[in-house]
């Protein structure tokens, strides 16, 4: 679904921030990117949807080739590409089903989002969604009164009602809690799943990568340094990724926290849809 | 580990230079010194002020709301009516300019316009403004009305373009990645971030404009200003009272109002 042919970004600063990296991402694959801060993690992602410019290389969503767009072609582009930001990026003084409908900017004429008179499938579909992470009472509350786990559902449902094929996600959880945090990642990858939607994830939280991504790619000074699955995160790549460190701890806790957490898992999904 | 030895600590000064840091405080003292030296107070004149002063406020009272009371209300309805107008216009018109004189909004030439723009209806105080619009368009409300317009456009499109630059990025960015047009982006990003400060600015200025009205006048704008030159130039103290208690009254109204307005909409 999204294949990247050797990228290039360099900040008119010098910063080399992402080093020929060349990737692919099938559909319906969540892929957690992992590095240390300033690995490159969220100028990669943000070279994908083109908030930043890469310098040079390839990006294609499909068969679209996205690094040589125009404007309005890359608007187009856009709206088959969902985002979900580090701390939500909700626009705090609009309402949730604001935010939610914001999502269809690229679908629907001014005027008629000016005067928020949003076609009635789309409210649907607003709806559902925040029926589905459980919000759904609070359409009309402003995103500020929300609690950080409930901005990014908001967040989430934005992303998912432009219907993408390709999900964006820079550190969801990098401001929740643990327990959010995992609730968080549950729902993007369960949401992934059921929509056969490409992801990547960006990801400084090694444990919670391992738990839900099925590839982990490492980055580290803008280059690729591991491709593979969780399970062959060994001290060695970490050290390569993030530098010399005792890792045993880590690994060790996956192991065991893996187990935990399917109970709790089963718990939490029981707590959000009561068995009627 | 060092022992015995005590580490002292100062705040380092703000000029790192003694020698600089010294000579500007001597250098004040000395200009300030000589400042206040020449000086020239005439006594006798102050002393002579200040009686002159005594019966001039005597000529105040008591205010005669009655006899001019014609020229009164129609001079606070024009002001009134200018307030209102070159507000309107003002605000609407410093929209664009504003747009394009914020730094992450618009690109470098349009940057450089409006911000040239608004340097050079900032640089005017209403008075100049208003002396210049009576000079080309004769006097009358009019006059006022466009000095008052132009003194609105500097003032209002300056702090929507400085608001605009003070946005939270992240929020615009998120706007933008959904594939929104540039329209859309404006009013689902920007618009909700600085709208409630503006609408608080806008009354403001409203209030500002009424008092600017009464200034205006003086110079032939119009509107109470120029009811308020009258009742001078004829000696009709009393009058004048009345026609500052007037204006006194409404800035007391406007202001309060402007509070409660901003505190609703925050």
């Amino acid at each position: 679904m999204l294949r990247i042919e050797n990228l290039e970004k360099r900040y008119q600063t010098g910063d080399h921030a992402i080093k020929n990296v060349t990737l692919e991402v099938p559909k319906g694959e969540v892929m957690a990117l992992i590095g240390p801060s300033g690995a490159g993690k969220s100028t990669l992602i943000r070279c994908v949807n083109r908030l930043v410019e890469p310098t040079s290389g390839k990006i294609f969503l499909g068969d679209l080739e996205l690094a040589h767009l125009n404007s309005s072609q890359l608007r187009r582009a856009r709206t088959r590409m969902g985002m979900i930001f580090q701390e939500y990026a909700l626009v705090e003084r609009l309402s949730v089903m604001e935010n939610v409908l914001s999502g269809r900017l690229g679908y629907v004429g001014f005027w008629r989002s000016f005067f928020r008179k949003f076609p009635q499938p789309d409210i649907d579909e607003a709806f559902n969604l925040l029926e589905r992470v459980g919000l759904d009472h609070m359409a009309d509350k402003r995103a500020d009164e929300l609690s950080g786990g409930q901005r990014q559902r908001v967040g989430i449902c934005r992303a998912l009602i432009q219907n993408p094929d390709l999900l964006l996600v820079d550190e969801p959880t990098a401001s929740l809690d643990p327990k959010t945090s995992r609730q968080i990642m549950r729902l993007i990858c369960e949401l992934c799943e059921e929509r056969q939607l490409a992801a990547i994830i960006n990801i400084h939280d090694v444990l919670l990568a391992q738990m839900f991504a099925r590839r982990i790619v490492g980055l580290q000074l803008g280059s690729i340094v591991y491709d593979g699955p969780p399970e062959n995160l060994n001290a060695e790549v970490l050290t390569q990724i993030y530098g010399e460190e005792d890792w045993e701890a880590t690994i060790e806790n996956v192991k065991e926290e893996g187990e935990e957490l399917d109970t709790a898992a089963l718990l939490n999904i029981a707590k959000v849809h009561p068995p009627s | 580990m060092s022992q015995g030895a005590i580490r002292r600590w100062k705040r380092p000064p703000f000029i790192q230079n003694p020698t600089l840091r010294w000579g500007l405080w001597v250098g004040a003292a000395i200009y300030l010194a000589f400042a206040f030296g020449t000086m020239e107070v005439n006594w006798d004149r102050v002393a002579e002020g200040v009686t002159r002063g005594q019966r001039f406020l005597a000529a105040f009272f008591p205010p005669d709301f009655v006899s001019r009371w014609d020229s009164i209300q129609d001079g606070i309805l024009e002001s009134l009516w200018m307030t209102i107008t070159s507000t309107v216009i003002g605000i609407i018109l410093s929209v664009p300019v504003g747009l394009g004189a914020a730094r992450n909004l618009a690109y470098r030439p349009v940057y450089l316009f409006c911000r040239g723009i608004l340097a050079v209806s900032r640089t005017f105080p209403e008075i100049i403004l208003a002396i210049f619009f009576v000079k080309l368009f004769g006097f009358g409300p009019f006059a006022g009305f466009l000095a008052l317009s132009v003194g609105t456009i500097g003032f209002y499109g300056k702090l929507l373009a400085e608001d605009i630059e003070d946005m939270d990025p992240v929020q615009a960015e998120a706007i933008k990645s959904v594939g929104a047009g540039w329209l859309q982006w404006l009013n689902y990003s920007v618009q909700p971030q600085v709208m409630p400060r503006m609408i608080g600015l806008g009354i403001y200025r409203l209030d500002i404009n009424f008092r600017e009205s009464a200034v205006v006048g003086i110079v032939g704008g119009g509107g109470i200003g120029a009811t308020l030159l009258t009742s001078f130039d004829r000696y009709e103290f009393d009058s004048a009272a009345a026609i500052l208690l007037v204006i006194i009254g409404i800035v007391m109204v406007l202001e309060y109002t402007s509070g409660y307005i901003r505190r609703w909409v925050q």
